[in-house]
Parts: structure tokens; C-alpha cells; sequence
């Protein structure tokens, strides 16, 4: 079961409700441990939260061309098939412009001599160990560096197993409904949108629906976070669209001061245990109901 | 201010408060001269749910382009989905389907299929990726875009949108172009920061504020724009704050400012006010915020 924890807004408390879903199906010794994937690679925060203890890392990237020159006519052809203007011809000259590659691949295909053979371009680094019985992994992108995609792909590639069962997989997605949105959701069960019942919440909830619902055609469910605050302009949204509001959680100073500190809501208030377990519950039957 | 500057407002983690202080500066800015505003958060532009814009006018966004395969003459060799490397391509879904067809959320357009299909029955088209819109505010002209959803180039969308804001502000006389920026440290944040003049960095005090803004930070110096802090949310964990505070000193960034936290700023929002001007706002917050103006104006000189 794959559940991707999302928002369009930021600060809307995807990673608390991620981090938090995690640690309450942990402490169920009747499944196994949780998998957590923290895919925010531009700003990857559960760690802070989880505290996990890393076992493995490697560095990512993508691949980006090498020209020999020995084998290099100066022909053209690689820039011409370029649509990134990644490859450029001058003179007796090839330029390579790793910040404008995407790694296709195509300027290799067509190089008639070739004389083009690939190398990894570092963009980040992806990690995986242990929380406790929650096992984790987490991307980092390099600063300075544009493209988020291929580091949340290598880190689905390298920790979700092929069929995943039963047991929870959480993926822990950046801000926003752009690409590396997309890419956090695509493979998902089920997309759990966090969202805050202000105008800014409902109207940037509005566009991870049409990602999430109606592009990616996954099923979706809402957490409405700091309930209380704000407006009812959530609340009429869901009920019109049919989309289940699967958990709330209050605007509370204590629960604001315990994520200040880096402190998970399940442990500074022990009762949410069983309420994320309830959401949990509530997504599976969702997702089983969505089946038949 | 002789020349127009450019502010952007950025602050890594998403949610610490952005939109909410680019309102503020922007209606106490245009009480002391003409400014252009631009929304660079293409993906969730909220700038415009505080400004109540008028659309003055509405212009396509044409993205990357994707890769089309024509049914008819596809002999589902397989070609093409062999060399897409981005998992864009996907055999024909027997007994229905006969052609292999491409996935346009995941098509990268790096066109590898359509240079290596014998049949020569792929063909590449440009996507119709968002629009881009100038509106009327009462604080000035608003630049402003929608990129729909799932879609790539968002950095390719700030910088026209920007573009767009700068050029008005030069034609007018403008003194600032004041630049609502997206979370992250990615590409648009790259777009959206590109030639500013300088940074403000709205940072909140929590573990992840502090952890955020430490790389949003090495991404502004990365790229040499000036960089300003000032901390929302800052009476939410006092020692937080004071260690924001102490980074800033160790780093030579200055702190401009450290706004209380209060409900009176959702008020606000949900009223499509920025907190400056909300008749209910009088106190801290305010007093927070003017004063923040005063210290970033005075940097922007």
C-alpha cells in the first residue's frame, strides 16, 4: 500500500502527518514496519523528526554526454537532435551544459561515429536506514542545482520493492502540483492531501486535485490541519467534490510548540497513536472500496 | 531609490508566511511610490487572493513539447520505448490497443523517440503549458501566471512572468519590482531569483525552519544575491528564534525584523486583505511588518 502525503501549499503539515502516520503503524506489531520516503529533496525534513540512523547513502544524478574527440567529426548531429540546447558544435569544439541536460540519451542514439559515451552528473544524494522499526530513506538535492525529478525517481527505484504487499509505504512529496509533484504520486494507491481551512489552503488544495484525481486518476482523501482556523471554504469544497475528510487536526499552540522542537505529535501527544491509525484504516477502506 | 529594484521573497520551507509579508510590503511600499508586483509561485500563485486583481489581460504559456504517436502506421516495434528513458512510453494494451502510445505527464519532449522510430509515424507538439496574466491592483500593476497542473518549465514560466514585470516597471517609472518567490531550492526558485537586487528570507522558528533555511540560503550566495532574514511566527519558540538569530550574526545576515505570531494574519487572508491593511490588524503584527519595510528599504538603497 502506497500512500503519498501531498499539499500544493507548504507548511500545511505534510511531513507532520506523514512522520506521524509512520510511527503509529510501527508501533502495530501486527504488520510490518513502515517504509518512509521523504521525496521534499529540496528541502527534506522527517529526518528531523524521525532521527533515523542512515546505513546507506550513494550520490545521484543523470547521465550526461562525453565526447571523444578522437572519434568527434564535428558533424553537428548531437546538438541538431538537442531539444535542451544542452550540446553545442563551435568550431573543433563540443560544449556539454550538464544544467540544461536531462539525460535522454538522444545526442548518443544519434551520434553517427560514436563518439559519445555517457557519465554520471552528481545532483544529490539518496539515503536509507533505519527509525526504529520504521525504515527510511531520503533524497537531498545538491544547491545550486535545477532539477528535483531525477533524484525522486532514483530514491522510488532504489526503496520501494516491486510489490510492496501490505505493508505501508509513505512518501513524504515537495510543495507545489509541478513535476516533482507528479512524480511523487505517480505509483501511489492513494494520495492524502493536507490542507488548512484557509483561502490559500483551499485554493492550492483545488490544484492537487486536478493533479492527483484527475490527471493521475488516483484516489484522494483530505486531513484538514489547524481546523478551526480560517474559513469553511474546505469544508464546502470536499463536500461538493465528494472527497472524504479523513482526519482533523486542531490548531493547537502545544501541537505548533512540539513541531517547533522537533518532536513528533505521537509522542508529545500519545492519543494521536490511535488516531493515525483510524486515518490508516480509513485510507484502506477507501482504497478497497475504490477496487471493486 | 534612483533605479528600479528588484526584491524577491523567498524562504525554502513552504508556509512560513511568503504571501502573507509580500502583501504587506507591497501595500505599504505604494504608499511611498509607484511598484510593480510579480507572482513567481506559478505552481500556487496566492498573491492574487489577497490583491483582488483585475485582469487586464491573458496570454498562453506554450511549454516544452511532448512526443504524439500516430496510431495508424505504428507497427509496435518497440523502438520507442526502448530508448525513452523517462518511462513516457507504453505498449498497446492488447485486445483494444495496437499502438504504443506516450504518457504526455511523463514525456520529458527530448524527441529520442521520434528520431529513432522506422516508421517515422512520431511526431512532436508543443503543450499548451499554462497562461500568464496582467492584472490592475490597487498597489500597482500585478504579474501573474497559472501553469496547469502536473506540467514541467515552471522556471521557463517565472522568468516571463518576471520579465514581463520588469519591463512595465521600466516603462513606468517604477521604483521596485517586488517579487513573491515558490518554496524549495529548485528551478523556479532559481528563475524567480535571478537578478534580484536582493533576498528576504521569511524564515519561522522550528527545526525545520532553521534546517531550510540554511539551504535556501547557501542557494541565494550560490547565485550571489544579498539576502536579508526576518523571522515569522518568532514568539512560537523564542529559543528557535534566538538561534535563527545567532546563525544570522555568524553568517553576516542581517535579521530584519521578527513578526509575533497571531490569528489576526489568517483574519486577514480570509478576508483578501493584506494584514497591513485590515482595519482589525492594528498592533504587534503590524508594528512588525512596518517596521521590516523601513529596514528593507533602507537595504535596498
Amino acid at each position: 500500500m502506497i500512500i503519498t502525503v501531498a499539499s500544493g501549499k507548504g507548511g500545511t503539515g505534510k511531513t507532520t502527518v506523514a512522520v506521524n502516520l509512520a510511527l503509529a503503524l510501527a508501533a502495530d506489531s501486527a504488520s510490518a514496519g513502515p517504509l518512509f520516503l521523504d521525496c521534499d529533496v529540496e528541502e527534506p525534513n522527517a529526518a528531523l523528526f524521525l532521527q533515523p540512523v542512515i546505513e546507506e547513502s550513494k550520490e545521484v544524478g543523470q547521465l550526461i554526454p562525453q565526447v571523444n574527440p578522437d572519434k568527434c567529426t564535428y558533424c553537428g548531429r548531437c546538438a541538431e537532435v538537442c531539444q535542451y540546447h544542452a550540446i553545442a558544435v563551435v568550431g573543433k569544439k563540443v560544449l556539454v551544459f550538464p544544467e540544461l541536460c536531462h539525460g535522454c540519451g538522444s545526442c548518443t542514439l544519434n551520434c553517427p561515429t560514436g563518439a559519445i559515451s555517457e557519465v554520471l552528473d552528481v545532483m544529490g544524494t539518496i539515503e536509507r536506514g533505519w527509525a526504529g522499526p520504521v525504515e527510511f530513506a531520503q533524497g537531498t538535492m545538491n544547491v545550486g542545482e535545477a532539477m528535483a525529478v531525477p533524484i525522486i525517481k532514483q530514491l522510488k527505484q532504489w526503496t520501494i520493492p516491486s510489490a510492496t504487499g501490505d505493508r505501508p509505504v509513505i512518501l513524504d512529496a515537495p510543495p507545489g502540483t509541478a513535476c516533482p509533484v507528479v512524480e511523487t504520486m505517480r505509483g501511489a494507491d492513494f494520495v492524502l492531501l493536507v490542507t488548512e481551512p484557509t483561502p490559500f489552503g483551499l485554493h492550492d488544495l483545488r490544484l492537487t486535485v486536478e493533479v492527483a484525481r484527475d490527471e493521475l486518476e488516483l484516489p484522494v482523501g483530505v486531513v484538514i490541519n489547524r481546523d478551526g482556523v480560517g474559513d469553511q471554504g474546505v469544508e464546502e469544497y470536499c463536500a461538493a467534490e465528494g472527497i472524504p475528510i479523513l482526519m482533523r487536526i486542531p490548531l493547537d499552540r502545544q501541537i505548533a510548540e512540539a513541531y517547533s522542537e522537533g518532536v513528533p505529535l505521537v509522542k508529545a501527544q500519545p492519543a494521536y497513536r490511535q488516531k493515525f491509525r483510524a486515518l490508516y484504516e480509513m485510507i484502506q477502506r477507501q482504497v478497497e472500496g475504490g477496487k471493486q | 531609490m534612483k533605479q528600479m529594484k528588484q526584491l524577491v521573497v523567498l524562504s525554502g520551507k513552504g508556509g512560513t508566511g511568503k504571501t502573507t509579508i509580500t502583501a504587506a510590503l507591497a501595500h505599504l511600499a505604494s504608499q511611498e511610490f509607484p511598484i510593480v508586483l510579480a507572482d513567481a509561485d506559478v505552481d500556487a500563485a496566492n498573491l492574487e487572493l489577497v490583491l483582488n486583481p483585475v485582469k487586464q489581460e491573458e496570454h498562453d504559456f506554450m511549454g516544452g513539447q511532448v512526443a504524439i504517436i500516430e496510431p495508424e502506421g505504428c507497427t509496435a516495434c518497440g523502438i520507442c520505448d526502448a530508448v525513452c528513458r523517462f518511462d513516457a512510453v507504453h505498449p498497446p494494451r492488447e485486445p483494444f490497443e495496437y499502438a504504443y502510445k506516450v504518457d504526455p505527464l511523463a514525456c520529458e519532449g527530448c524527441a529520442a523517440c521520434y528520431y529513432q522510430c522506422p516508421e517515422q509515424v512520431i511526431r512532436m507538439e508543443e503543450q499548451h503549458a499554462g497562461r500568464w496574466f496582467r492584472s490592475d491592483t490597487r498597489f500597482g500593476p500585478l504579474f501573474h501566471a497559472h501553469l496547469f497542473a502536473g506540467q514541467e518549465n515552471s522556471g521557463k514560466l517565472v522568468t516571463l512572468v518576471k520579465q514581463q514585470g520588469r519591463l512595465q516597471a521600466i516603462d513606468t517609472e517604477a521604483k521596485l519590482l517586488l517579487v513573491d518567490g515558490p518554496p524549495g531550492i529548485g528551478c523556479p526558485v532559481i528563475s524567480a531569483s535571478a537578478g534580484a537586487d536582493l533576498a528576504l528570507l521569511v524564515v519561522e522558528p522550528t527545526v525545520s525552519g532553521v534546517h531550510d533555511l540554511e539551504r535556501i540560503l547557501a542557494t541565494t550566495e550560490h547565485f550571489g544575491v544579498p539576502a536579508l532574514v526576518t523571522i515569522n511566527k518568532a514568539d512560537l519558540n523564542p529559543t528557535r528564534a534566538d538561534e535563527i538569530a545567532a546563525f544570522c550574526v555568524e553568517r553576516e545576515i542581517e535579521v530584519v525584523g521578527r513578526i509575533p505570531y497571531n490569528t489576526v494574519v489568517t483574519e486577514a487572508m480570509v478576508q483578501g486583505e493584506p494584514v497591513t491593511a485590515y482595519a482589525n490588524a492594528a498592533g504587534p503584527v503590524v508594528a512588525a511588518l512596518v517596521g521590516l519595510w523601513e529596514q528593507v528599504k533602507a537595504n535596498l538603497r
